[in-house]
């Protein structure tokens, strides 16, 4: 049996139940395997040299949705595809089903989970590359090296986060279940992330997320993306939008916006509740996603674009939803 | 590092094979198997041509881990022709000009497939979203998206 050369060797193993793998999760170099879309193509790029692989695909208990009245629960395994075909997730909290049928093209949601897009990697156009590309730089500060060939004056990693779940659950005020040795804790799915493109996930070592618990909607939710290939592609800008709209004017918006730094940013919305959704509402909005969101030169496309486009995208979707 | 006995089945016989951990599906089955259908474009999950189907959904063999695939049923493009007739969206593709240099068909044909299995009158839209993930360097997709409007009337029509 030969193997690719380029992928690094491992031990797999495949838990049978939550507490095995968070024991396991606990070895130094072990890194969580669900449907592997993340992570494989880190390994095979030299990226990821973990000494074991955890597969929590095998695991009773995470792939389920399980709701009580209009909050759900939603296991960890539960691949994209199921959640962006569920009927009741689609009409329930739409931002959170067009986020999951915006991930990639049907074969990676058919393999992608929940947890591993809230987990995903942060992607930089210095970062996601072979070895051979990596080693002609010299590394860089999030695998290798020492300097970020972004920002390379800082000491700061700028790879950005770029799932699309995370923005629909952070305005769906979703919490999250994380699991380890010692027990399950509870946090807001915003508090998962960490300003630092090289370890940007608010988690210890042998903590694992097993489970996305969303309270019942309130008021309309949606998800819109750009990207290079419409088809199948990671953002450059993510937004989503949770609105509350009264009688006349909004009463509540969250506004999360993903793919333009290392964690996905909350944009402040007190300039645009109380008024009515019309232009300049929705432009009002762009000029605070705008001013909100810092992308750096993190994909081939320039960072004034993304910024431009997030506030584009978060006054379209404002006036979608109110209309 | 691991080693492991890996029964899958592969075209509907189960089999037993020794695989190391780090061994990817693609590479399983095109070396171990030996069935060099399955096809490694981009080698990173961007082009789709190592499409197969894993328990009828499609899935890209080159960023799957062959270990994760125990006790799961893996279909290829091999599967597809009986008793030495092409299967519908087989001939449709050769008769509608639906390969060029042929790379990316053994996936194109896995993610219609797929398609064609939970909707056997697909709208353009619907055949188009289905094979999103699947790059052709060729030629555009106008005669990749009429093979399968053609496959779709054939199964209509009865054919096998």
């Amino acid at each position: 049996m030969t193997i690719d050369a380029t992928t690094p060797r491992f031990e797999f193993r495949r838990a049978a139940s939550v507490g095995e793998a968070v024991q396991w999760l606990a070895t130094p170099g072990a890194r969580v395997h669900a449907g592997g879309t993340d992570l494989v193509p880190n390994l095979r790029r030299g990226l990821e040299r973990p000494s074991i692989v955890v597969d929590i695909g095998g695991i009773a208990g995470l792939a389920g949705i399980a709701w009580r009245d209009d909050a759900c629960a939603i296991g960890a395994t539960v691949t994209l595809a199921r959640l962006a075909a569920d009927a009741r997730v689609a009409s329930t909290y739409p931002a959170l089903a067009e986020a999951a049928a915006a991930v990639g093209a049907p074969a990676h949601r058919s393999a992608g989970t929940v947890g591993g897009n809230l987990c995903a990697d942060t992607r930089c156009v210095h970062y996601n590359q072979g070895a051979w590309w990596r080693g002609a730089v010299g590394g860089c500060l999030k695998r290798g090296g020492d300097v970020c060939h972004v920002a390379p004056q800082g000491r700061r990693c700028h790879a950005a986060f770029c799932g699309d779940l995370a923005p629909a659950l952070i305005a769906l005020s979703a919490e999250l279940d994380v699991a380890s040795y010692g027990g399950v804790r509870r946090m807001a799915a915003v508090d998962l992330y960490r300003d630092d493109g090289a370890a940007h996930l608010a988690l210890l070592p042998g903590e694992l997320v097993t489970a996305v618990r969303l309270p019942p909607p309130d008021g309309v939710s949606g998800y819109r993306k750009a990207r290079v290939r419409g088809s199948i592609d990671f953002p450059l800008a993510g937004v989503a939008i949770a609105l509350r709209v009264g009688q006349r004017s909004i009463e509540r918006a969250i506004v999360a916006v993903t793919g333009v730094g290392p964690r996905p940013v909350v944009v402040g919305t007190e300039a645009i509740v109380g008024r009515r959704v019309d232009d300049e509402t929705a432009a009002l909005l762009a000029t605070r996603v705008e001013q909100s969101v810092k992308p750096m030169r993190t994909t081939a496309t320039p960072a004034a674009y993304r910024r431009q486009v997030a506030g584009v995208l978060a006054a379209r979707l404002l006036r979608t939803l109110a209309a | 590092m691991g080693t492991r006995l890996l029964e899958v089945t592969v075209n509907g016989r189960t089999r037993c094979d020794a695989v190391d951990d780090a061994t990817l599906l693609v590479d399983y089955l095109r070396r171990s198997v030996g069935l060099t259908g399955t096809k490694q474009g981009c080698d990173g999950g961007e082009c789709g041509a190592c499409t197969v189907l894993v328990d009828g959904a499609p899935r890209l063999a080159c960023i799957t881990l062959a270990a994760s695939m125990a006790g799961r049923s893996i279909e290829t493009i091999e599967s597809l022709a009986a008793a030495g007739r092409m299967s519908p969206l087989q001939r449709a593709f050769h008769e509608h000009l639906g390969a060029q240099c042929g790379y990316c068909t053994p996936g194109m044909i896995m993610s219609a497939e797929a398609l064609l299995r939970r909707d056997r009158a697909p709208t353009e839209d619907a055949i188009r979203a289905a094979l999103a993930g699947n790059l052709c360097r060729c030629t555009g997709y106008v005669k990749i998206v009429e093979s399968v409007q053609a496959a779709s009337r054939a199964l209509a029509e009865g054919e096998r």
